[in-house]
């Protein structure tokens, strides 16, 4: 029995905890035995990523405290798995719980391909789903071909590659607000890809992408929807 | 003790080096790393160079002797004025040449370019004002690539002012991005290689 | 905190078009010709740079031993002023009264042109798009293609304006009356100036790396070659050339070697039919010792000006090369101008990147840029200035500790927060957010308060 600490993430957990409720299930439904410490909040990145790295040194030793002795941390987002599995070291050099947390920390998909082995979680879901690569996932955890094995394997659901999918969406976390305007048109560049797919749906393991370019289709008055890799897993 | 005299900017250029370095005047240096260069396969270098040159627009005509030679310069030439550098010039005449012949000491043949080396005594800029360079030489003069000539020539200001690394025509991208040939050096460019008996081995 | 104003490029379709087909056009090329060994050779070109920054002064002693050895003569420039001032006196004792210059950006960090001008010498960029660009009056917009933003039609109006020539349509004539027109300057020139994409310590060599021959030109032509070139351009041995080339041409354009690459040692040796009489190599510090320092950012001088940064760069995409307040401009300007001249300086520049990484990701050196993005954030923090930022910081970074009361507030701030645009409290960073793009609805219960309800 894998024994796995569910790491939601703020975002998820306060504005999609449907993504965290999928995973849960999914995870689930794969042999999992899960808790949830509530004494979790956040991987404090957004401090981290502003530049106040005191601040963000104490929150990612609330982290720290909070997950003593987790088997499996596992968390629905490139970029909160990479700041905890990339970027504690740098908060916090030497440290011994930072050392043993690393190897086990794991973003969703990649702790169902590489930990549990399983790309085939027995999900149904119909429509034209095109996947957006998030940059952390990519770049500093190298997650590219799980997530679109996962996908290909579900039933009903057929996958195409938009010409942009490893292009930043412009989130970027306060980048968004700090510079709407090239936020903005990073994203418009995004979804212009996305209806050219013609998909009706666009998957990414990150909510922060999401949100963004759930908003940006929404503003531009698409009907194409957004939905975390997990939301997609967990459909019958 | 320091003399009184301010510091040359020689010496506050250094002096900061060194200071940004933790190092001191006459520290010496540990080895770099080890050179890299790589071996590249040595089969059909002739034809291999002619491919990656008619890739890039340059022409090459491969013959056997050297009066078949004078033949394939003489059809390059198609009636237009030229230089030879093996035979007297003056710098002047260069500038309204349509043609320049030259030598090259090299020929790479993975991206069909010519390396010339000034202490060969060619002019460089009869292969580069004119719009046309028309270079002759041997084929065991063509090695499989740049590395080879670094292998062969170490240190290549040893008895040249300069090395030219020629690879096609001259061109430019920078007007939206179309490809021009001939903005400053030759638009066209012949090979003529003369086939000997001898080819490059290590 | 202060941002450039970004409306205008972004607004302007023309541009936009250009800059995001020419930067992918380069991108594609450059991923099309990454061969197998692309990984291990840009670590290797990282650790000769590692290497030859950390020795620099031995490297730059060699190097001056050799380059004198060979005829030539070193200057050394502790800041702009003093290698324009070189060049300057050099120009007025020779009576030069036509200099050429190749394209090279550090000759545009110290404004030597401005400086020229003042003393009524004609220096004329020879590259085809600098040489539009200067015509104009206009500075470069990209370190490889200078000229991407103008179209056919821009290119002729300038040549007819300035050099009175008919109009014309295809870029072939237009280069030809370009050609034209510069023949007579490399030939009339006294002196020519070109940059250095690399200096060689072992053999006292300039290398400059073309496609058009203007540097070639410029350094054969005239009498007098002056090369200007940072310190940090070093590397050790010719022979090192090989890995460098092989990722430079490949890293800007795809190409596997651009047209002429110069390995230049010094003025004309004795029965060499031509060349320059004279040598100078310039050396510039102008702040690069100070950068040196840094041993955590020092990585930020092995830059070897490829352009990759910049052509994968979603923000550089999107504003192109003028909106940056320097020089440098994409990813390795972000990170060199603070550097240069200090965080104060353009506190924002660090902050404008999403951090998606795909700089760090083509550098052909390996320089980190998203770890220095993030360094040079915390130093800006450091040096104080935002303190309605910090407070905000400190009052989030308590709450995260104290789950309960961050489990009650968030719910309460996500109720309350406004998800149209018009909204009366649509301010500050909601407001920014609004103007781009819509919020999601809030959900009636946290995560938190559903995993309670499905463990009863």
């Amino acid at each position: 029995m894998v024994r796995v600490s569910l790491f939601v993430t703020c975002i998820v957990d306060q504005v999609f905890p449907n993504v965290g409720i999928a995973m849960a299930e999914v995870l689930e439904r794969a042999g999992c035995e899960l808790e949830f410490r509530e004494s979790q909040t956040c991987c404090a990145q957004p401090a981290f990523n502003s530049g106040y790295r005191d601040q963000a040194r104490s929150v990612a030793e609330h982290f720290l405290t909070t997950f003593e002795g987790a088997e499996y941390i596992v968390v629905p987002s490139g970029s909160c798995c990479s700041m905890i599995s990339h970027h504690f070291a740098e908060l916090l050099p030497g440290d011994k719980r930072v050392h043993d947390l690393e190897p086990r920390v794991w973003e969703f998909s990649q702790f169902l391909t590489n930990v549990l082995k399983i790309e085939d979680v027995g999900a149904a879901f119909d429509g034209l789903v095109t996947y957006h690569d998030s940059c952390h996932a990519l770049r500093e955890l190298k997650i590219k071909d799980g997530p679109r094995r996962l996908l290909q394997n579900v039933r009903g659901l057929r996958l195409v590659e938009m010409d942009t999918a490893e292009e930043c969406c412009g989130f970027g976390g306060t980048f968004s607000v700090k510079f709407p305007e090239i936020s903005g048109g990073m994203v418009r560049t995004k979804i212009d890809s996305i209806e050219r797919t013609g998909a009706s749906t666009v998957v990414s393991i990150d909510s922060s992408c999401l949100m963004q370019i759930q908003g940006a289709l929404s503003r531009a008055g698409s009907k194409i929807r957004t939905m975390h890799l997990a939301e997609v897993l967990a459909s019958k | 003790m320091e003399g009184t005299l301010p510091l040359t900017s020689r010496e506050q250029i250094l002096g900061n080096a060194r200071a940004a370095l933790n190092r001191r005047q006459g520290d010496p240096a540990p080895p770099p790393p080890p050179v890299l260069l790589t071996e590249v396969l040595s089969a059909g270098l002739v034809e291999q160079f002619a491919k990656a040159l008619e890739a890039l627009a340059g022409k090459v005509v491969i013959v056997k002797t050297p009066a078949d030679a004078e033949v394939a310069i003489d059809k390059a030439l198609n009636g237009r004025s030229f230089i030879r550098s093996s035979e007297p010039f003056s710098r002047d005449a260069i500038a309204f040449v349509e043609v320049g012949i030259t030598s090259a000491d090299y020929g790479l043949a993975d991206t069909g370019s010519l390396v010339m080396f000034t202490e060969s005594h060619e002019s460089r800029l009869l292969s580069l004002l004119p719009p046309c360079h028309i270079a002759v030489i041997r084929s065991s003069q063509i090695v499989p690539s740049l590395d080879d000539v670094f292998r062969l020539r170490p240190l290549p200001g040893e008895r040249s002012s300069a090395m030219v690394v020629i690879t096609g025509p001259s061109r430019t991208g920078d007007i939206e991005m179309r490809l021009v040939r001939g903005v400053h050096g030759p638009g066209e460019i012949h090979v003529i290689i003369v086939e000997d008996d001898v080819t490059y081995s290590d | 905190m202060k941002t450039p104003d970004v409306t205008a490029a972004l607004g302007n379709s023309k541009l936009q078009l250009a800059i995001y087909s020419a930067t992918a056009r380069m991108a594609e090329r450059r991923r099309e010709n990454l061969t197998p060994d692309y990984q291990d050779l840009r670590q290797h070109a990282h650790d000769i740079k590692k290497h030859t920054l950390n020795h620099l002064d031995y490297y730059l002693e060699q190097l001056e031993k050799n380059v004198e050895a060979r005829g030539g003569k070193v200057i050394w420039a502790k800041d702009g002023a003093e290698a324009c001032a070189f060049i300057q006196k050099l120009a007025r004792g020779r009576g030069v009264k036509v200099i050429v210059k190749s394209k090279s950006m550090t000759t545009e960090e110290i404004h030597l042109n401005d400086h020229l001008e003042g003393d009524g010498i004609e220096a004329v960029e020879t590259d085809l798009g600098e040489y539009i660009l200067q015509l104009n009056g206009e500075k470069p917009f990209h370190i490889i293609a200078p000229a991407l933003h103008k179209t056919i039609g821009d290119v002729s109006e300038v040549f007819e304006k300035h050099l009175h020539s008919k109009p014309e349509t295809s870029p072939e004539a237009l280069t030809q009356i370009a050609r034209i027109a510069l023949r007579e300057k490399f030939l009339e020139a006294g002196m020519g100036i070109t940059g250095a994409n690399f200096l060689i310590a072992d053999s006292g060599a300039v290398v400059v790396v073309e496609n058009e021959g203007n540097a070639r030109l410029s350094s054969s032509a005239p009498k007098i070659h002056v090369a200007v070139s940072g310190i940090e351009k070093l590397i050790p041995r010719a022979q090192d050339l090989a890995v460098f080339l092989k990722l430079l041409g490949r890293s800007a354009t795809g190409q596997s070697l651009s047209v002429y690459t110069s390995f230049l040692a010094g003025p004309k040796r004795e029965g060499e039919p031509d060349g320059p009489e004279e040598f100078y190599l310039v050396l510039l510090d102008n702040g690069r010792t100070k950068l040196l320092a840094d041993e955590s950012k020092r990585q930020s001088l092995y830059c070897i000006r490829c352009g990759a940064c910049l052509n994968h760069c979603p923000v550089y995409r999107k504003i192109g090369g003028y909106n940056y307040p320097w020089v440098y401009s994409g990813p390795i300007g972000k990170i060199l101008t603070p550097q240069f001249m200090g965080v104060e300086h353009d506190p924002w520049l660090p902050f404008a990147s999403s951090l998606c990484g795909a700089c760090g990701e083509v550098c052909p050196v390996k320089i980190e840029i998203p770890r220095i993005l993030l360094e040079l954030r915390s130093d800006k923090v450091a040096a104080g200035g935002d303190s309605g930022e910090l407070w905000s910081f400190k009052v989030w970074s308590w709450v995260m500790r104290h789950p309960k009361i961050y489990a009650k507030l968030a719910s309460v701030a996500l109720s309350a927060a406004p998800t149209k645009k018009d909204s009366l409290f649509a301010v500050g960073p909601l407001k920014n957010w609004l103007s781009q793009r819509d919020l999601p609805v809030p959900p009636a219960k946290s995560f938190r308060d559903l995993w309670k309800e499905r463990s009863r």
